[in-house]
Formats: structure tokens, C-alpha cells, sequence
């Protein structure tokens, strides 16, 4: 049975056209960081990126997009609590400067 | 698929909770070093000599790679492709090695240049947070082989997928993380 003649349900294609986003953000990533441009916006800038190519994994390689919203409900707590964190210590970070 | 009174597959769920615990452990991790590298200012940061951005990039793609060859083995078991599921398996789990290769040349030199865990704040963060992503990477590889294995001896097809998606969701989440942490550590 070759790919060709399988009537399959799932098309293999986004997951390629995933591939190659992850493939241009990064590349695009690693243009941003030899720019030199100014701090906040270099993180601002890496940040939105990470997130974009995080969010492409767990919706389409890890399939959040078909899954019940159970799973979604269940991440989303974990990162509810990993903002709590960042954002509790962020008076720290304040106290220091 | 095996389901129950939830209509969600307990192994499904048992590794969302597992990963959902693992956002956790990396994510206190990350928070201490956005806290320590903000606010102290004895955070050195070494040079982009030492740190060798084209390497990390190259390992980065390695990884990206290594993830879609697994979900396209994903997608061949549940076509009842045995061979071309052994395959993407095999070139995975290779890619995945090519990581921990190139990471320990990375160490290596990194040390050799007098960047250790002990060397200072970078370092410490450094090589816990990459040390414990190479773990879950060695964890990845096992979980991998045990897949691999099982679907040579015939125990997946079309209707019987679920370890091989689930060892997917395990190692999709490894290449997660390293994309936050290459430009945690080597970009910003």
C-alpha cells in the first residue's frame, strides 16, 4: 500500500506545512536575534515567536485542535499557575532594581 | 480505541496530567531564571563564542524534524503502515540522538571554555535546565524503542495506536520545551 493509493482520512499534509512554519519561525528567530535590535523588543519579539511555534505543536503535532476541550482545560490550568509564578515574582524583580 | 464513562481514554489522560505536572516543573524553573537574570546583577552572560547560536540552531531544526518524523509515524500505524511507521520511528528516534550528540559536543566545549554549573548563575541554569531537558530527551528515546518494538512485533494498527500517540504527545512536548529554551539561553 503506498501513501498514494490509501484512502486516508488523515492528510499528512498540514503536518508538513507545520514543519515548514516551525522551520521559517525559527530561521526567522535566529535573523531577529543578530539584528541588534533593542532589548524589549528582541524579547517581545523572541517571546511572540516561541509562543506562535508552541501553540503549532500542541494544536496540529499534538492534536489539541481534534481533542476533546477536557485536555485544552487541563493545560490551561498548568499554565494559569506557571503565569501565577511568573507573576508573583515579578515584585521581586522590582524590589532588586 | 479504549474509552469509558468520560468518552476520554485513560492513558490519554493520564499523560495530559503527566505533561500538564511537567509545565509545572520546567515552568518554576523558568520563572527563577527570568526572576535571577532580570533582577541580579551578577547574571553574566558569556559571549556568543562560548554559547555558538549556529549549533543551537542546527540542533533546533534536528529536533523540529525529529517531531514531525514522529507524528507521521503516528499517521502511517493508523493507516496499518507497519514499514513506513518502523521507519519514521527509527529516523526519530536517530535525530533525537543527533540532539544529545550535538548537545554533548556543546557541553563539552562549554566546559572546556570555563563555562560550568558552577561557574555562575548562567551556568547553573544552563546546564539544569538543558541537563534536565536532555533527561526527558534519553526518557523520550526509551519510550521510543519500547514503541518501536511493539509495532515491529505487530501490536498497532489502525485500531490499536494509542501508546505509539501517546509516546508522540511525550516527545512533541520535549521539542516544546527546547523551543522555549533556545532563545531563553541563546538568543535573547
Amino acid at each position: 500500500m503506498t501513501e498514494n493509493e490509501a484512502p486516508h482520512p488523515a492528510s499528512v499534509k498540514p503536518y508538513i506545512l507545520v514543519f515548514v512554519g516551525l522551520g521559517i519561525l525559527t530561521g526567522l528567530t535566529v535573523f531577529l536575534s543578530y539584528l541588534g535590535l533593542p532589548r524589549h523588543t528582541a524579547i517581545l519579539l523572541a517571546g511572540l515567536i516561541a509562543l506562535t511555534k508552541v501553540t503549532l505543536i500542541a494544536t496540529f503535532f499534538m492534536h489539541l485542535r481534534f481533542e476533546k476541550r477536557a485536555f485544552v482545560f487541563l493545560l490551561l490550568v498548568a499554565l494559569f499557575f506557571v503565569t501565577v509564578l511568573v507573576a508573583s515574582l515579578i515584585k521581586d524583580i522590582g524590589l532588586i532594581h | 480505541m479504549e474509552h469509558n464513562s468520560t468518552g476520554i481514554p485513560h492513558g490519554k489522560l493520564g499523560m495530559w496530567i503527566f505533561l500538564s505536572s511537567e509545565i509545572m516543573l520546567f515552568g518554576a524553573f523558568i520563572s527563577a531564571y527570568i526572576v535571577l537574570r532580570m533582577g541580579s546583577p551578577n547574571f553574566g552572560v558569556p559571549p556568543e563564542a562560548i554559547m555558538g547560536r549556529p549549533l543551537a540552531t542546527i540542533n533546533t531544526f534536528v529536533l523540529i524534524t525529529s517531531s514531525v518524523t514522529m507524528v507521521l509515524a503516528l499517521a502511517a500505524i493508523q493507516r496499518d503502515n507497519t514499514k513506513q511507521f518502523a521507519m519514521f520511528m527509527v529516523l526519530t528516534s536517530l535525530l533525537g540522538m543527533t540532539f544529545l550528540g550535538i548537545k554533548g559536543y556543546e557541553y563539552h566545549h562549554k566546559i572546556s571554555e570555563g563555562l560550568t554549573i558552577s561557574s555562575g548563575l548562567f551556568g547553573s541554569f544552563y546546564f539544569t535546565l538543558t541537563g534536565l531537558h536532555a533527561l526527558h530527551m534519553i526518557g523520550g528515546l526509551i519510550f521510543n524503542a519500547y514503541v518501536l518494538i511493539n509495532g515491529l512485533r505487530g501490536k498497532f494498527n489502525s485500531r490499536h495506536y494509542e501508546r505509539v500517540e501517546y509516546a508522540g504527545l511525550y516527545w512533541h512536548f520535549v521539542d516544546l520545551v527546547w523551543v522555549i529554551l533556545f532563545p531563553v539561553f541563546y538568543l535573547i
